[in-house]
């Protein structure tokens, strides 16, 4: 049986503007982690807050132990109470979950498409990917909010950077950058994790293009397992569509399967 | 030897705990994280006739100690509960509840008809869901149409069948025997309390539906005192819920009148829950020389 294990902080620190690295001893996720799964954290010292929090796993460290990475913002009460976490502290884990990325033979040459904390899962991937040649395109608020840029560096063969205030790299948003990069390199696979509006546009760049493409998506999730059926999408059912639950079915899914009609004001 | 196993209309359960409607799947989802046949029962997601989509996401927000959700009832529909759900879940050696829904009347029946067959042990007649335009809470909150669909739809079930009522009805006990009087073989509560949330940074209704059912250790009081209202008022067995989290909370509503709970909210934040609440229940029973699980029903001193 499957269960959610209590288990300890190594470390927890802020690596830029309202965001943190948490580094957790979780021998058995850290073997089986593929990129683009998550964990489901239970948030510490307010009981009151019930609900985990999914956050991507951004880096394993298979040789000290079992060591799993995840990146996260801080967005409201619970995740500030997570950011409060000491190192040798215990945190209650259920994971890993969800379908990473799918790895198609055919890949040679991919691009990663990220923007902030969606810019985390991407770094699993490439690392793990190792025969694989990536470009990155890296989008952020504004220079405070960069972060492992260097690990990029290290493991892409080209690295674009915007920002939305131009403070580092192309002023505006990564789909820019992506878009021109695009007239003149095709890829033969692109894979995204960030905002919305960026992972529809990607979506929409990857259909003029035709290259395949697989996004992962967010949304506010209940059990993580499939079981309360809160945190869906809208996806392709013949010529209607039906719910999918982001977190058992996705939360990677092919671009095409993916409606997103959503309302871009609410972003 | 303690007794843990309880009987609810002639049903036996080898335990009071049931997993509660909409937060358990069709248990096979959690049959990675929990042994099913560890349970008393299970209560299948929400089926209507036909598949239905639900409501548009977000479905979920957080409130202190409770959880809002409006999902609007997305099931695959009755069919196919029936081909590929229940055969499964028929191989685990628990009880099964199967919890109906309609827009109309004649929707709960034919529902209950199509079950009619099928090996479930119980229905439940849910007509206390708050996220549905049509049918759901509507009815359950006039004593007069909780009558009319229990009696209809007791016509036509061959299992058992189990009313869920709203805690919106403003008089719960009247809610109550207007089942017990058509009918109903047991009786379950309490479903969500109609809520609301609002993220203050975009101004905007958390949830897409704009309200939901709240849920969890929040409601657990008025889920408590509604209970002990309706196991006075009736004379079939209650099914407790609401909020329950640790043994401690089951032992609550066993006391309070109930003779089997369920447990909802508390799975979504741990899966195996539903064990653990059972593991500590048998704590206290062992702590307090209690051989019998039906001691504490309606073991409450006043």
């Amino acid at each position: 049986m499957k269960k959610s294990s209590l288990c300890m902080v190594n470390e927890n620190v802020r690596i830029a503007e309202n965001t943190y690295r948490m580094l957790i001893c979780a021998p058995e996720t850290a073997q089986s982690v593929k990129p683009g799964q998550f964990v489901h954290i239970k948030i510490p010292y307010d009981r009151s807050l019930l609900l985990r929090r999914p956050i991507s796993i951004s880096n394993v460290f298979t040789d000290s132990g079992g060591i799993i990475e995840i990146i996260y913002q801080v967005a409201g009460t619970g995740t500030y109470l997570l950011s409060q976490i000491k190192s040798t502290d215990f945190i209650d884990v259920l994971g890993p979950l969800g379908n990473g990325f799918t790895k198609p033979k055919f890949v040679k040459r991919a691009f990663v498409v990220g923007g902030g904390c969606g810019i985390a899962p991407l770094k699993l991937l490439i690392k793990n990917w190792d025969d694989v040649r990536f470009s990155s395109f890296l989008g952020f608020k504004s220079k405070p909010y960069a972060y492992d840029l260097d690990q990029f560096e290290l493991l892409s063969e080209y690295v674009f950077v915007s920002t939305d205030d131009g403070s580092l790299g192309h002023l505006g948003v990564v789909t820019d950058l992506l878009s021109l990069r695009l007239k003149r390199e095709v890829p033969d696979l692109m894979l995204a994790c960030g905002p919305m509006s960026m992972l529809k546009e990607t979506k929409h760049l990857a259909a003029k293009h035709g290259i395949p493409c697989q996004i992962s998506l967010e949304e506010r999730m209940g059990c993580g397992i499939g079981g309360c059926l809160v945190c869906v999408c809208e996806t392709q059912k013949g010529t209607s569509f039906e719910y999918k639950k982001v977190c058992s079915d996705g939360p990677v899914f092919w671009s095409d399967e993916v409606l997103m009609n959503f309302d871009e004001s609410k972003c | 030897m303690m007794n843990l196993s309880v009987d609810i209309c002639g049903v036996k359960f080898k335990n009071p705990i049931i997993a509660a409607s909409g937060t358990f799947g069709f248990g096979r989802e959690y049959s990675d994280y929990i042994d099913l046949s560890l349970l008393g029962g299970i209560s299948v997601k929400g089926l209507t006739l036909k598949p239905k989509v639900g409501n548009r996401p977000p479905r979920i927000a957080e409130t202190p100690s409770g959880v809002l959700n409006s999902v609007g009832l997305q099931n695959p529909g009755v069919d196919y509960f029936l081909e590929y759900e229940l055969p499964w879940l028929a191989k685990h050696d628990t009880r099964i509840i199967v919890n109906i829904n309609g827009n109309t009347i004649e929707e709960y029946c034919e529902v209950a008809g199509k079950l009619s067959k099928c090996c479930a042990d119980l229905i439940e007649v849910n007509i206390s869901c708050p996220n549905v335009k049509q049918g759901g809470m509507a009815f359950g909150i006039n004593p007069d149409s909780v009558y009319n669909v229990t009696k209809e739809v007791k016509n036509v079930a061959s299992q058992p069948i189990i009313v869920k009522l709203s805690p919106s009805a403003p008089d719960i006990a009247e809610a109550a025997k207007a089942a017990e009087q058509a009918g109903a073989d047991a009786i379950s509560l309490i479903n969500t309390l109609p809520g609301m949330a609002i993220d203050i940074k975009t101004r905007r209704p958390v949830l897409a539906n704009i309200t939901g059912g709240l849920s969890g250790p929040a409601i657990k009081p008025i889920a408590l005192r509604m209970v002990w209202q309706v196991s006075t008022a009736v004379r079939i067995p209650v099914i407790g819920m609401g909020g329950i989290m640790t043994g401690d909370d089951a032992v609550e509503f066993l006391l309070a009148g109930a003779t089997a709970i369920a447990v909802g909210t508390a799975n979504l934040l741990e899966p195996g829950a539903c064990v653990f609440i059972l593991e500590q229940m048998k704590q206290y029973m062992t702590e307090n020389n209690i051989e019998d699980i039906s001691e504490l029903t309606q073991g409450l001193i006043i």
